[in-house]
């Protein structure tokens, strides 16, 4: 570690804003990506891809591939043997999903462009680059389905043998929905729809997997290395134990890199076949047809109202394009949009019904706030056009509806088929959004159309629930060392969020050492017994709680000996700077480094307080929840929309790192505001992706990224761990969409536009645009 | 496959040399051939700007250079901007204002910022969001980076002033 110990919170390591001791690396060139492993032998894998969205494999011609000098190995679904077996779903198994599972190459049909029909091994990346070129493979290109409508329609098919698109269909609710509806004074519905797009983290997927005969070795394992360990021992018939999963630096994450994908499979396989290592680092051409698309979801959503706003009911009927195939976690946006439909309101009476639908597009994943961005957008534009119908204030109709911090724990009823009822379990949501509209200074913001220099100004706002924190489980080791150096391994995985930091920080409050102290291991499967890793804003929440279950065992445990050596009561002694201490007198009783030199020549005693094993169960979702506001200046020739400013505003709990925690929220938010004006997955009817590189695929850059102000509230420590810490690396995304739509058809109400489908894009806005002059 | 010649290069002082395919991207020459992975790869088609190194003091995106094009030059990297072990004023700047979360576009961007300023010491921030526009960062939102550079930057001026002073 590297962080200077200074700027401590008053009481502690924890709430501090301690820089990253892990930036060194970063910063000097010095990280280990996944792609900068090299091994010995390495050997360079690539793959064939399918050019066509929907096609039989008739035949295919490897020979020459083969025959290229070179290469060492061409392999297709025939030469898999009895290996192939398909990838299964690690969360959210919505019923029937399982139906349409991925196999890691594709034997006589593709439904997708960018599925895998074949991998080449090579010398070197070039070489297994030109092979693939020299494969022959005989398509009968079929009709493709491409959109959802297409999909409810059932005449083209995408998995005939299953009979049906509709890969899954449920209702759930709550309340009395019809009974709600009955007594609402006014209604309205609307569809709307939200746009495919993806995270694109800056590293693409890689691997690198080495066989020595014993163990197989893979790098690049990033998200969940125990589950991807189990499932690859399972689908190549070795036991967990042979296999070693490493983790590597990562660049970024986001949901979509780290889930076991067809190449989890297809380079191990290779390794151990070649008995050479082997390499496959994704480009950003495959990486953008096929790593985890997201988001594609439409809506029809009713509200039923008082005429003084008062919400009485809200039923939706949702679709999403999960793509080809169900992957890992196909289905958790698509359940969790009827759960965040209803969001911080109060709304008795609610019904959603669902269908996951396939398509022959890339399937789908996780995507940072999955199902969140989508279903805020949703319910946050239907909220603001409900106010304009009843002439109502937008802000005050919220303000009106939102949960009160008096109803808190509020129940928000069994909304997820596979998950019990769920409750909102702490804070005060009305407080949360009135310092966030005080924040933007809203009330002197120039809106509804306001026309300065040309440009329509509006104001857009929106309110969120997001929850984080999933379990079950997490493990945590810490051992002391004779050097004074402390080790932490962590079950969690590392994406760039900072977490060496944070972990470091959490131990160092209990044992009372500096940060400098500590070194942080996490990821690989190697460090502890079990972990479950990082996804669902968890890493903090759980993995944090483990460390911090951990430092204070071993804290403990430092004290007991030391208590049972100097015939001392552990009352009368404490931690400080490496050693176990008299609180009177400050005189040192024992010396941390001296105990785990002892526990290193077989002392049991020092071995069992230097060297602590944690487990930490969450017993409970926790909520955190916050509010956005957009002040947007629309140019209603050109449609060009500049972001003025952006307030997003969330309550996490206890904040352990405020800098680290901003950084999310600020990074989250501008993502949020880059997928709503820019990014989007653009397919052709035939099937084609047209935006396959990042010229076509559009990320914001630095003159596209708006000023954001990020405001972290620690209003309501979360009771469901022990450091009361909630999520803190989706809440900037999750209202952007809702914020920004809104904010944008403020800023045109005096043209008449209507806001029911995202990208905000340049085309989609002007095409509006022209619609509304239309109709005058 | 054309066969490899040599290609000298003078890489962060040091000269370095290896075998080359007159089709290896220089990118790929510094990571592969010379072992220097700090320079990354993050879309091959020169777009996103981590591959960004220094060229004779000018950032190029090695993505789209031949090796062989490169020949004799000098070049400088990330790796080469402090003394191994050791950061510069710019990269310290980078770890107090948390401009970087996972770090993959943090090389592209330094070299970048490099060049920015030595040619505009005192830059706006326009200047700098204008500079580092050609460098996609997923994590922080860009707002951490710009003021990390405009806080070197003042820095830099101020210890001008003082030694100007003394």
């Amino acid at each position: 570690m590297n962080a200077p110990d200074r700027a401590l919170a008053k009481d502690g390591h924890v709430g501090a804003p301690t820089v990253r001791g892990e930036d060194q690396r970063f910063l000097t060139g010095r990280a280990r990506f996944t792609d900068d492993v090299r091994l010995e032998r390495m050997a360079h894998a690539a793959v064939l891809r399918s050019p066509h969205a929907n096609a039989r494999i008739l035949g295919i011609d490897a020979s020459a591939a083969r025959e290229t000098k070179g290469v060492l190995l061409v392999a297709t679904a025939a030469d898999l043997g009895d290996r192939r077996s398909p990838i299964p779903i690690r969360l959210a198994p919505l019923p029937g999903l399982e139906r349409f599972l991925q196999h890691p190459i594709a034997a006589d049909r593709v439904r997708f462009v960018g599925e895998p029909v074949a991998v080449v091994v090579a010398e070197s990346r070039y070489i297994a680059e030109d092979a693939l070129d020299s494969i022959a493979v005989d398509y009968e290109p079929l009709d493709p389905v491409t959109s959802i409508e297409q999909a409810m329609q059932d005449k083209a098919l995408v998995h005939e043998a299953v009979g049906t698109n509709i890969g899954s269909h449920y209702h759930v609710s709550r309340g009395d929905p019809q009974a709600g509806f009955a007594k609402a004074e006014y209604r309205r519905k609307e569809r709307f729809r939200c746009h495919r797009h993806t995270a694109a983290p800056m590293e693409t997927r890689g691997l690198i997997a080495e066989y020595d005969g014993a163990v197989l070795r893979v790098w690049g394992a990033t998200k969940v290395p125990f589950f991807n360990r189990r499932v690859l021992a399972k689908m190549l018939a070795s036991p967990e134990s042979s296999i070693e999963m490493i983790e590597t630096d990562i660049g970024g994450g986001f949901g979509v890199r780290g889930e076991f994908y067809p190449e989890d499979f297809l380079i191990p396989w290779a390794a151990m076949r070649l008995r050479r290592p082997v390499k496959w680092i994704e480009d950003r051409r495959e990486h953008l047809m096929a790593t985890n698309h997201a988001r594609e979801t439409e809506c029809e959503l009713e509200i039923g109202m008082k005429r003084d706003g008062t919400i009485v009911a809200m039923r939706a009927t949702v679709m999403a394009d999960l793509g080809a195939y169900t992957r890992t976690g196909g289905g958790v946006a698509i359940a969790r949009v009827p759960q965040f439909l209803p969001g911080p309101y109060r709304i008795p009476d609610y019904a959603c019904e669902v269908f996951a639908l396939f398509s022959n597009k890339t399937p789908v994943g996780t995507y940072r706030g999955p199902g969140r961005y989508e279903a805020n957008f949703f319910r946050e534009r239907l909220l603001d056009m409900a106010a304009a119908d009843l002439g109502l204030d937008p802000i005050a109709l919220r303000e009106k509806n939102l949960v009160s911090a008096a109803e808190i724990p509020y129940d928000i009823g069994k909304l997820v088929p596979y998950e019990g009822p769920n409750a909102y379990d702490g804070g005060d949501f009305h407080s949360a959004y009135r310092q966030a509209l005080a924040a933007a200074g809203y009330a002197s913001l120039p809106r509804n159309g306001a026309l300065i220099g040309g440009r329509l100004h509006g104001v857009g706002v929106a309110c969120f629930t997001e929850s984080s924190g999933a379990g079950p489980s997490e493990s945590a080791r810490i051992v002391a060392r004779p050097d004074g150096r402390y080790e932490i391994y962590s079950g969690v995985t590392t994406m760039g969020q900072g977490h060496e930091t944070v972990f470091a920080q959490i131990a160092a409050d209990e044992l009372g050492v500096p940060l400098s102290a500590f070194q942080v291991f996490h990821g690989s499967t190697a460090y502890v017994d079990e972990g479950w890793g990082t996804y669902h804003s968890r890493a903090i929440v759980v993995g944090g709680s483990a460390v911090k279950i951990a430092a204070q065992t071993m804290r403990d445990k430092l004290i007991a000996v030391a208590a049972r050596r100097s015939g001392l009561a552990p009352e009368r002694l404490q931690l400080s700077a490496g050693a176990v201490i008299r609180v009177d007198d400050s005189s040192t009783v024992l010396d941390v480094a001296r105990l785990a030199r002892a526990a290193e020549e077989g002392d049991a005693e020092a071995l069992d307080a230097t060297h602590v094993k944690a487990r930490f169960d969450i017993k409970m979702r926790t909520y955190s929840y916050g509010s956005h506001v957009a002040h947007v200046a629309v140019d209603p020739e050109t449609a060009q929309v500049e972001v003025l400013s952006y307030v997003a505003l969330e309550d996490i709990g206890r904040v352990v790192n405020p800098l680290l925690a901003e950084g999310q929220a600020v990074g989250g938010a501008v993502q949020g505001i880059g997928a709503t004006f820019l990014d989007e997955l653009v397919y052709d009817a035939s099937g084609q992706l047209l935006t396959g590189s990042f010229a076509d695929y559009l990320v914001p850059t630095s003159t596209e990224a708006p000023p954001v102000t990020a405001i972290l509230l620690e209003e309501a420590p979360s009771a469901s761990n022990p450091l009361g810490a909630k999520g803190a690396g989706e809440g900037g995304i999750v209202a952007t969409g809702a914020a920004l739509a809104n904010a944008v058809a403020n800023a045109l109400s005096p043209l008449g536009v209507k806001i029911t489908a995202l990208p905000l894009s340049l085309n989609n806005l002007a095409a509006s645009i022209r619609a509304a002059r239309r109709k005058k | 496959m054309i066969e490899p010649r040599e290609v000298v290069l003078t890489v962060n002082g040091e000269r370095r040399s290896g075998p080359c395919e007159p089709r290896m991207t220089l990118v790929d020459f510094l990571r592969e051939t010379l072992g220097l992975t700090g320079t990354h790869v993050g879309c091959e088609h020169g777009v996103c700007g981590a591959c960004t190194v220094l060229l004779e003091g000018e950032s190029v995106r090695a993505c789209l250079m031949f090796a062989v094009q490169a020949d004799g030059g000098s070049l400088t990297t990330v790796e080469g901007l402090a003394p191994a072990g050791e950061m510069n004023d710019l990269q310290r700047a980078f770890q107090e204002h948390h401009a970087l979360q996972c770090g993959f576009c943090t090389p592209g961007i330094l070299t970048t910022a490099t060049a920015l300023l030595r040619d505009n010491p005192e830059p706006s921030e326009d200047a700098v969001r204008h500079a580092i526009s050609g460098n996609i960062c997923r994590c922080t939102g860009y707002q951490p980076i710009v003021r990390a550079i405009m806080d070197c930057a003042r820095r830099r001026k101020a210890e001008k002033r003082a030694g100007g002073a003394a």
